[in-house]
């Protein structure tokens, strides 16, 4: 069975490595900063007692007032895995850094949540739309997005 | 006098025998060598994630059909049992047998149609692929059993399955379990030392444990470059734990890897269903929970190891009768992430054969 680590324990990890990454945590969640989200990934990887070598998926949510952006990360040495969870505010340009440079599985997914949700990654080197074509107007998967203008 | 060669740049695609469906790719070849290869996405994309906001969790289901179409009950398996762990519904016990013997029939049918297609991309055409059709259609028979269909199945519910399977789906399967070990030799007979298919595939397209993980390949693909991990082992799910079988790991990762793999797992997805006809306990297969469910606030993910690799479900709920996101992570996109690194060096007809051997799915690619 893949244990869940508990956020808080992360958390503390992140406390002594990246000073000042950490926003809120909970036994089940720890919420970092957007601008820290490479420090706290690249930590997170080569840790040796943490170890998340694999990045299973990126995901953001848009929940009106902020985007959420999650990072599912499972280490296959130690088999845990934990969720690392950014707010992004605002609605014109939220952006967090990208971690291609950390796992290539980043690619495609970044692509993927910048084409539908309009997350940019900053320092993703092929940041272009992944399934709509380009000059497509707006982001399809925000909960504010009509089709057309009505 | 020198004469003067220029990089070519072709279009593979979207209409193409070889791509599976409607996939595109830019690639860029000194002569017959491919120098950088661009994919391009979209072609069927249908918005499913939006899609899913917009319904009842119990009709997303009739959606996951339509991601891989032809591992429906992998789809099913995944959505539900992210439903279920989104608000804490335990399925009865002989469900969850039923889900698996499903679930691991959809492996075998779904290995075959990849194998069969992998052969029709090395010019064996249609030969091996009605071979491997012959058997899919057992399954598909099975299918049709538990639920009416063949393809869309939509057999799995929140709480449990559709229905109960009829009387004659026993022997039915009893018999199946007894005839498809030799067809599966069969195939060996005719493929696994056939010299075309060593030639072509044999350490062609190799791809290393290490970049397989960072690339968070998986499934087939990863497991064939020698990494063991399989979450029917690492996370069980449903009752998995209980069952005894092993994970097929390759040693070089090439084309020859990943087509053997797909044939030992084959074999194993056998013994998981003998298994669990053995066991499988008399009860209910639906819990009765109400038709509109409600999760509680949150989120939850869940995943299974569906015949391609890792498909996960994130569910956020805000307590409604829909989901407020429902987030999608398809093992074929993922996978071809992989694409660039097993393809440059090597030549166009090598290309074709790769890409076969990755085994996509357009439908979960573009969603």
């Amino acid at each position: 069975m893949t244990a869940t680590l508990s956020a808080d324990l992360i958390a503390q990890r992140l406390a002594d490595s990246v000073p000042g990454a950490v926003v809120e945590s909970n036994e089940r969640d720890v919420w970092v900063t957007a601008e820290s989200v490479l420090d706290v990934c690249s930590f997170l990887k080569d840790d040796p007692d943490l170890k998340f070598e694999y990045l299973v998926s990126i995901t953001a949510v848009d929940y009106i007032e902020h985007f959420e952006v999650l990072y599912h990360l499972v280490s296959m040495t130690h088999n845990h895995g934990a969720v690392v969870r950014t707010r992004c505010w605002g609605r014109e340009e939220p952006s967090v850094p990208s971690v291609t440079g950390l796992w290539q599985g980043a690619d495609f997914q970044e692509r993927e949540v910048y084409d539908l949700m309009g997350v940019r990654f900053t320092g993703h080197a092929n940041l272009k739309r992944l399934l709509l074509w380009e000059g497509y107007p707006g982001h399809p998967q925000r909960k504010d997005y009509l089709e057309a203008p009505r | 006098m020198t004469i003067r060669t220029e990089p070519v740049t072709l279009n593979l695609g979207p209409q193409h025998p070889s791509t599976h469906g409607v996939f595109r790719m830019r690639i860029t070849f000194d002569g017959e060598i491919i120098l950088d290869v661009e994919p391009v996405f979209g072609y069927l994309h249908r918005g499913s994630e939006k899609l899913a906001e917009e319904r009842t969790y119990a009709q997303v289901v009739t959606l996951t059909d339509r991601l891989d179409y032809v591992s429906s009950m992998s789809n099913n398996l995944a959505y539900v049992l992210a439903v279920e762990k989104l608000s804490g519904i335990q399925p009865p016990e002989r469900a969850m047998y039923l889900r698996v013997i499903a679930a691991e029939l959809q492996r075998i049918s779904s290995h075959l149609v990849a194998t069969g297609f992998f052969l029709n991309d090395l010019g064996a055409l249609a030969t091996p692929l009605m071979y491997c059709f012959r058997e899919r259609e057992k399954i598909l028979d099975l299918f049709e059993m538990l639920c009416g269909a063949r393809i869309t199945l939509s057999y799995m519910r929140v709480g449990g399955v559709f229905q109960d399977a009829p009387t004659e789906f026993w022997p039915a399967i009893r018999d199946f379990l007894g005839f498809m070990p030799e067809y599966i030799d069969e195939y060996e007979k005719l493929l696994t030392a056939n010299e075309i298919l060593l030639s072509r595939t044999k350490n062609i397209g190799v791809l290393a444990g290490e970049t397989a993980i960072n690339c968070s390949a998986s499934g087939p693909v990863l497991r064939s470059a020698g990494v063991n991990w399989d979450l029917r082992k690492a996370d069980p799910y449903d009752i998995y734990d209980r069952l005894e079988f092993d994970v097929p790991v390759g040693t070089v990762g090439d084309n020859y890897d990943r087509y053997l793999l797909r044939i030992a797992e084959m074999r194993q997805s056998l013994h998981i269903i003998q298994q669990c006809v053995d066991q499988i306990p008399d009860g209910p297969v639906r819990e009765r929970i109400p038709n509109l469910v409600r999760p509680p606030v949150g989120d939850a993910y869940a995943h299974v190891e569906s015949p391609k690799g890792e498909l996960g479900f994130y569910l956020v709920s805000d307590g409604g009768i829909a989901p407020y996101r429902c987030k999608i992570r398809s093992p074929s996109l993922i996978n071809l992430t992989v694409l660039r690194d097993i393809l440059i060096g090597w030549k166009l007809a090598d290309m074709i054969v790769t890409f076969g051997s990755i085994d996509i799915n357009m439908g979960e690619v573009d969603r």
